[in-house]
């Protein structure tokens, strides 16, 4: 019964979204004031009746439905609850209705928060959102629908992939889809402002917060990703240029050059042209990525089921999708003019080249994604790319966008000079340099140019940020009153320079050991004695584990900690998954990662010593808040209170 | 025609690219999961699965250590491993190892195949939802990996096994084995 609800719920979630996508979209050309005012109010309904379809299928996973195919195939009677919950997203057909959902509820918000906005663009923007959600809905309802009853009925579900079973899969998911489909929303704002013909600096101020947000989601999910692939799949590694890894990360890239770029059309009402094709290109990509992923096109340790069929209807839609959206602005931008001049030397043209920067990175991770699958289907030779290409394209082009981002921060718009800038940040340049190369030599176990080089990066980040925030408190002005923005803009860049720190050290100066270690014995690494004192078997709520347990001397000789190390047997599947005890810390993690036994009481046993892995996501995460701060800058909230008082300036006018 | 239709030229040329894959996909002509396995050169990943014959035991790779052997990923729903069946049988025959690792398949089906066209494996693991499969990267069947007595993945060949193929890839090895023994 709960599932026919479900069901039911979505096929009328699909028509109100269908009127969604229409009417408010005829209404605002045609100046139907009444079809212009259907837009929040479907918006808000579909959005209730997507949540009750998932909620139907939550409640099937929470009493063990296994009449329903999806359930059979992702859950257990064992299974933990938290697990039955996460188990909803943890296949094909739930991911679908999560992503639905999670659509809908930006959607929900845009008709919340819009008030400041005209409702003739407020109309636009839904039924783009609109029509995005119905291209959805179709795929989901016709390819992969999650209400699929099975019959008969089986008595116990198959469980879900026990590599998922972890909570690192509970949360990543969602905040990831948070993040790609919230680039849906800038891309609507967009679209809406081509429709309308006005493509002044208000539309850049309204995209700017929901874009943070988005992008805010999308860096926490691609951390959290990174963070549950080192510690749960053993392999000690943070970031593999796995091709679903390389799906997440292109809408970041291009989405941070969005950021930037919106900046410029705000403030200084140039580079319009621009910002939107980025905008419908971060949104694209992230589309591109679901089509990269389900259509089994590209295959990864992350595919799940796929199949070609699925593969044309997203493309399809993509198609649909990219290709109006692309005909559009090919209409449109002629018309778009963009009047301020600047110099050479000013914050555009800084800004201008972190673009260039970021979307030529973007290009080379999409080719370097693309570029096997291109040569192999047209029968032209097989290749692999691997992080070797990976690497070799993308940090030379990151290096030069650190130091661009030290003098970014000081630059003035229109018009600056390079003797000014070079005055303003002398003293930063030698900190950077001096301290870069004291640290490496005073701390490092040995030296290394490419070590130097980071922390030079990562200092000279931070100290220009250091000089930019003295500048802001500058006659008199205290820390509390620097706008929200500022503050968004230094944990930005502070959470770049933290994570620059993270990625040089960790992987210039890690150190890992594959050891057969029996009860008893030891084993040196970078100054710690591991110790297996003894191993035993554990039960767990669905599984049984042989448990390791490993004691950790520090150079001193005094314990440092106790690592407990798993390796898990579930009962539905007969391969043991590894469970890596860590010990985490600010300035090194210790990973101990339990192999097989080898006989005569020795275990295989993997040692790690990872220096400052941590402030990979660490700096994710500060990066994240100052994202989150600059979304909630005193000015849009002043811009939304405005227009609360002057209802007549979002009055419907025909365009 | 402006430069303000590049993207759109980029985009519908990049579609069409993929149209074509998804096209050449569905006709069997290419495969994705063809890509060059990380395993050759590395140690084999080990198992430990049921048995096929008798689901309440298990049989493991680690009886291997040693020797030199085949691991052939098969299923019954892949009319590609029917047609290498013939061949494993002779292979099998001429006292080459080998250990089946039965794939997404019911035990009743796979058992009346090797019932019917007889059995090459030394042992066969099963694995109806692609535990052990995964571990040792394959993405689709058949596939046929020969492992050394160091237990390091030396070939993988990918798809029906043919006599040339076993002559080109394979045969070396069981050469140079019998010379050193």
């Amino acid at each position: 019964m709960i599932p026919e609800i479900g069901q039911i719920a979505l096929i009328i979630a699909l028509g109100v979204m269908l009127l969604q996508s229409t009417l408010p979209l005829i209404g605002a050309h045609y100046g139907y004031r009444s079809w212009v005012g259907l837009a929040r109010p479907a918006a808000r309904i579909q959005t209730l009746f997507v949540a009750i379809a998932f909620v139907c299928l939550l409640w099937a996973f929470l009493v063990d439905d296994f009449s329903v195919l999806y359930v059979a195939n992702n859950s257990n009677t064992l299974l933990p609850i938290l697990y039955k919950v996460s188990a909803v997203w943890g296949g094909h057909e739930g991911s679908l209705l999560l992503w639905a959902l999670v659509l809908s509820v930006w959607t929900f918000f845009v008709s919340i928060y819009s008030r400041s906005m005209p409702d003739l663009v407020v109309a636009r923007v839904l039924a783009v959102l609109g029509l995005v959600s119905v291209g959805f809905m179709l795929f989901m309802m016709l390819t992969s629908n999650p209400f699929d009853r099975a019959f008969p009925v089986p008595l116990e579900g198959r469980d879900l992939n026990p590599l998922l079973q972890d909570p690192g899969l509970a949360y990543h998911p969602p905040m990831l889809y948070v993040g790609y489909v919230g680039f849906a929303v800038p891309f609507a704002f967009a679209i809406a402002a081509m429709l309308g013909g006005k493509l002044d600096a208000s539309w850049a101020r309204w995209s700017r917060p929901w874009t943070n947000i988005a992008w805010m989601s999308l860096t926490l999910g691609i951390a959290l990703g990174s963070w549950w692939a080192y510690y749960e799949l053993g392999w000690g590694g943070w970031w593999f240029w796995d091709p679903v890894e390389n799906a997440s990360f292109l809408p970041w890239l291009v989405g941070t050059a969005l950021m930037h770029s919106l900046a410029v059309t705000e403030k200084r009402g140039t580079f319009k042209a621009w910002t939107v094709l980025l905008a419908i290109f971060a949104f694209s990509l992230s589309l591109l990525g679901t089509f990269l992923v389900r259509s089994g096109v590209l295959t990864s340790v992350h595919a799940f089921a796929s199949d070609p069929s699925r593969g044309v209807f997203i493309l399809a839609f993509l198609v649909f999708v990219v290709g109006t959206s692309l005909t559009l602005y090919a209409f449109r931008a002629g018309q778009i003019r963009s009047h301020a001049s600047f110099d050479l030397v000013s914050r555009e043209n800084g800004l201008l080249l972190n673009n260039v920067l970021l979307v030529v990175a973007a290009a080379s991770v999409l080719l370097g994604t693309l570029y096997p699958l291109v040569l192999d289907s047209l029968n032209l030779g097989k290749i692999s790319v691997g992080p070797p290409y990976f690497n070799a394209v993308f940090v030379p082009l990151m290096v030069p966008l650190g130091i661009l981002m030290g003098f970014g921060v000081l630059s003035r718009w229109k018009q600056d000079s390079l003797p000014r800038l070079l005055m303003k940040l002398r003293s930063s340049m030698v900190v950077s340099i001096v301290g870069a190369f004291a640290l490496i030599l005073l701390f490092a176990p040995f030296f290394s140019w490419l070590a130097v080089m980071g922390m030079v990066l990562a200092i000279w980040i931070l100290s220009s940020l250091l000089v930019s925030l003295r500048e802001q408190v500058q006659g008199g002005r205290r820390l509390l009153s620097v706008p929200r923005g500022y503050w968004g803009m230094f944990l930005g860049h502070l959470g770049v320079a933290v994570f620059t720190v993270g990625v040089t050290l960790t992987s210039m100066y890690s150190t890992e050991r594959d050891i057969s270690l029996t009860e008893g014995q030891s084993h040196e690494l970078a100054g710690y004695t591991f110790t297996l004192l003894g191993l035993e078997e554990v039960m767990g709520p669905n599984y049984i584990a042989t448990r390791g347990n490993v004691e950790v001397l520090n150079s001193a000789g005094r314990l440092e900690t106790m690592l407990y190390p798993e390796k898990r047997d579930y009962f539905s599947t007969t391969m043991p998954m590894t469970e890596a005890g860590i010990d985490a810390g600010v300035t090194r993690d210790l990973f101990v990662a339990l192999g097989e036994p080898l006989g005569n009481n020795a275990w295989a046993v993997r040692l790690y010593h990872k220096p400052f892995i941590r402030w990979i996501w660490f700096g994710a995460l500060i990066m994240a808040i100052g994202a989150t701060l600059a979304a909630t800058d005193k000015r849009y909230l002043v811009m939304a209170r405005k227009s609360a008082q002057a209802p007549a300036a979002g009055g419907v006018q025909p365009a | 025609m402006s430069k303000a239709f590049l993207p759109l030229l980029g985009f519908l040329l990049l579609a069409g690219l993929f149209y074509i894959v998804l096209l050449q996909m569905d006709s069997g002509a290419y495969d994705p999961r063809e890509v060059p396995t990380e395993f050759i050169g590395r140690e084999a990943p080990s198992f430990t699965l049921p048995n096929l014959y008798d689901l309440s035991t298990t049989v493991s790779t680690e009886s291997m250590r040693g020797r030199v052997w085949l691991l052939n990923v098969w299923g019954t729903w892949c009319p590609e491993c029917w047609r290498e069946h013939a061949f494993l049988v002779h292979l099998a025959g001429q006292g080459v190892p080998i250990v089946g690792l039965n794939w997404r398949d019911t035990v009743d089906e796979a058992i009346a195949m090797l019932t019917d066209k007889g059995d090459p494996f030394e042992f066969i693991g099963y694995d109806p939802r692609s535990d052990a499969v995964i571990e040792w990267g394959v993405y689709g069947a058949p596939e046929t990996f020969l492992i050394d007595a160091d237990g390091i993945v030396r070939v993988l060949h990918k798809g029906m096994l043919t006599a040339a193929d076993w002559e080109r890839k394979f045969a070396p090895f069981f050469a140079a084995d019998e010379d050193a023994s």
